[in-house]
């Protein structure tokens, strides 16, 4: 057919950290591939209880720092769908974590007028059943803000959803006959479990300091068996029809409606998907602190979520989970800190100049690496990747040269 | 009974009319062309067609069925697929992956059908198979309009629209592309072909449209409005 076309090489693919990793990842084993995770969890896991002197936070507890990660890397996950899957710039995403919050404080504390738990509902099951109810009110918001915004494009979703944001916050602020207004809601339920003489109201309880396994450990590794659960969820989405929808979506969404993806539906699922997990993390957040207050869902947190996600690199998982811990473990580091390396600083100072520092970071990000730290593509074929086996046999015969393997046959 | 039929089709954009009432017919196994002027609008009736665009009045027939109110994705899984004016390649996906998106929504029964189709794809356009891990974003313009062709292809469309897919090639490439439009038609895919290049087009197509500020103004087979004076002085650029 077409022997008039000169035959050039294909440029070489320039592969980045991420994908490095994935390629690397992707060739292990199946069983491999899970020793490797399991380890890496229970690393992780451990980190509360050794402590080890270098990561440890000296202005603050450690455990509690690694909570609020475990919830921050809940969040990431899901605006992650949202934005980093799908390219739906949602700047209201924090609407998502207070209204899962405030759920369960308006189910579970003593000053809301809709408190469950002294009428049938007891305080030690309040938290456990308070969670699915907060999710699904989450999903259910997502639904309503995403089928009339949904229809917008860039620029202008971002705004209305930067809107929904600050609505949220307010109705907190202002609703307060319901909320409380600033003052909040307090003595949300949490878990009851692990009664002991030391520990009176349970190992969840915030009431239990002793180390190393203080409220903040277990939350940590709540929060943690969260995130395996939502990434296991997600993982396998993003690998179905699902994710193929989301990413040609984000790539053009015109091409995509054109080849036939229900672009609408599938944006509305990402929205609901990614609702629904800032929903459960805000749940979590609400039995750890035991207390919500509107402040707390100040639209800037929004920034910082975005900035999890863009940090991490859009669309990697394990990434954007890296931003997080990035976006909540630096200021801590830096809280109570007199010195560094021998040299005097005023580390409270720096933590609360993180807006700033985070801002800088941005910037130089943008400029030399706007992918992100951890950019990863994913395999995107009906048939995964017996496809490439076809496709580089079939080229090797009818060009009559051996084709490079730039595969690795692990793509 | 037509494959395709338009009738009386009108689509506004605001308070602009762009398509006034045209009538057009394409019937199976068919390569129908539709030519015209910048503006003329070509583009407009193609996406009605594919149903990214609404209709003002008028219908449109798809074997025999109204298809005004059915969404532009469900009219590909009746086998309407377009390769957009413009391309619309996914950049950021492989050759491959674009391809694949191409049957998306028309998957195939088993993974040896899915095979010999992207194979056919593949011995279509040579070029693709040595550039399928490339992105479709760093694709040359010539590549990228292979992968919109071999990606609709990839859907086994039952009508295939194609927006200029000469534009901006090289006459070599042109040339190529022309003889692979009538390979696949020969095959047995019904075409609707919009083309600024009238000579290859009329020279190829069973018939022909000539749309002139969204109205057809001239129709018949190819080869006789390749003949006709008029058209050869507004289209072919002969005195
Ligand atoms: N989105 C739009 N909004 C307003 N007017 C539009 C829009 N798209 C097209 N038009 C107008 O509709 C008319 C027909 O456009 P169309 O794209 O169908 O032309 P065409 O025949 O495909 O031209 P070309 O050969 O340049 O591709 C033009 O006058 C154009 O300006
Ligand atoms: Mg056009």
């Amino acid at each position: 057919m077409s022997t008039e076309m000169t035959t050039t090489a294909p440029a070489p693919v320039h592969l980045g950290v991420g994908d490095r990793v994935r390629l690397w990842w992707d060739a292990l084993p199946r069983q491999t591939q899970w020793v490797a995770g399991v380890v890496g969890v229970l690393l992780v896991a451990l980190l509360p209880v050794l402590r080890p002197p270098v990561l440890t936070t000296v202005g603050t507890d450690f455990a509690g720092v690694l909570a609020q990660f475990g919830m921050y890397a809940l969040l990431a996950i899901g605006l992650n769908v949202v934005v980093g899957q799908t390219g739906l710039l949602d700047l209201g995403y924090v609407g998502f974590y207070a209204i899962g919050a405030y759920t369960v404080g308006l189910m579970t504390s003593p000053s809301s007028p809709w408190n469950l738990t002294d009428d049938w509902l007891s305080r030690e099951w309040g938290w456990l059943f308070a969670v699915p109810v907060a999710v699904a009110i989450t999903a259910l918001s997502g639904l309503l803000l995403g089928s009339p915004t949904l229809r917008l494009r860039g620029d202008y979703l971002a705004i209305v959803t930067l809107g929904f944001g600050e609505i949220v916050r307010l109705l907190a602020d202002n609703l307060s006959t319901v909320t409380g207004g600033g003052r909040g809601l307090n003595q949300i339920a949490y878990p009851v479990v692990g009664q002991s003489a030391e520990r009176p109201n349970g190992i969840f309880s915030a009431g239990n300091t002793g180390l190393p396994l203080n409220s903040g450990t277990w939350w940590f590794w709540l929060s943690l068996v969260l995130i395996v659960l939502v990434l296991v969820v997600v993982g396998n989405l993003e690998r179905s029809r699902v994710g193929r929808a989301w990413v040609a979506i984000r790539e053009d969404e015109d091409a995509a409606e054109i080849m036939g993806v229900p672009t609408f539906k599938f944006k509305l699922w990402a929205f609901l998907i990614g609702a629904s997990i800032g929903g459960l993390s805000g749940a979590l957040y609400a039995g750890q602190v035991q207390f919500v207050v509107p402040t707390t869902f100040n639209v800037i947190n929004s920034m910082l979520f975005l900035c999890a996600v863009v940090l991490g690199g859009q669309g990697n998982k394990l990434g954007v989970i890296l931003g997080a811990f990035a976006i909540v473990y630096l200021p801590n580091f830096f809280l109570g800190r007199t010195e560094l390396f021998g040299i005097p600083i005023d580390g409270n100072e720096i933590a609360n100049y993180r807006y700033l520092f985070f801002g800088l970071a941005l910037m130089i990000l943008m400029i030399f690496r706007p992918q992100g730290l951890f950019p990863a593509r994913q395999k995107l074929l009906t048939y995964g990747r017996e496809v490439y086996v076809i496709a580089r046999r079939a080229a090797a015969a009818a060009t009559g040269r051996r084709t490079p393997d730039t595969t690795g046959g692990a793509r | 009974m037509p494959l395709l039929e338009l009738k009386d089709l009108t689509v506004s954009y605001g308070r602009i009319e762009a398509v006034r009432g045209i009538s057009l017919t394409v019937d199976e196994g068919e390569l129908v062309t539709l030519i015209g002027a910048n503006g003329a609008g070509k583009t407009t009736t193609m996406r009605a067609i594919s149903g990214v665009r609404p209709l003002a009045r008028g219908s449109v027939h798809f074997d025999g069925k109204d298809i005004a109110r059915v969404k532009a994705h469900e009219r590909v899984l009746q086998g309407i697929v377009q390769a957009p004016e413009g391309r619309g390649v996914f950049p950021g996906m492989t050759v491959l992956e674009n391809l694949e998106m191409g049957c998306y929504a028309r998957t195939f029964p088993t993974k040896a059908a899915h095979d010999e189709v992207l194979e056919h794809v593949l011995e279509l356009f040579p070029r693709l198979r040595e550039r399928k891990d490339q992105l479709g974003g760093t694709l040359s313009g010539g590549e990228q309009q292979m992968v919109a062709i071999g990606r609709a292809l990839m859907a086994r469309p039952r009508l295939l629209l194609l927006d200029e897919p000469s534009m901006g090639l090289a006459p070599l490439v042109i040339q190529q592309i022309f003889r692979i439009i009538s390979e696949i038609n020969g095959e047995g895919t019904t075409i609707l072909l919009v083309e600024q290049n009238a000579q290859q087009a009329l020279s190829r197509s069973h018939r022909a449209y000539i749309l002139e500020t969204g109205e057809v103004v001239k129709t018949g087979p190819g080869t006789e409005l390749l003949a006709d004076p008029a058209v050869k002085q507004a289209y072919l650029g002969v005195a």
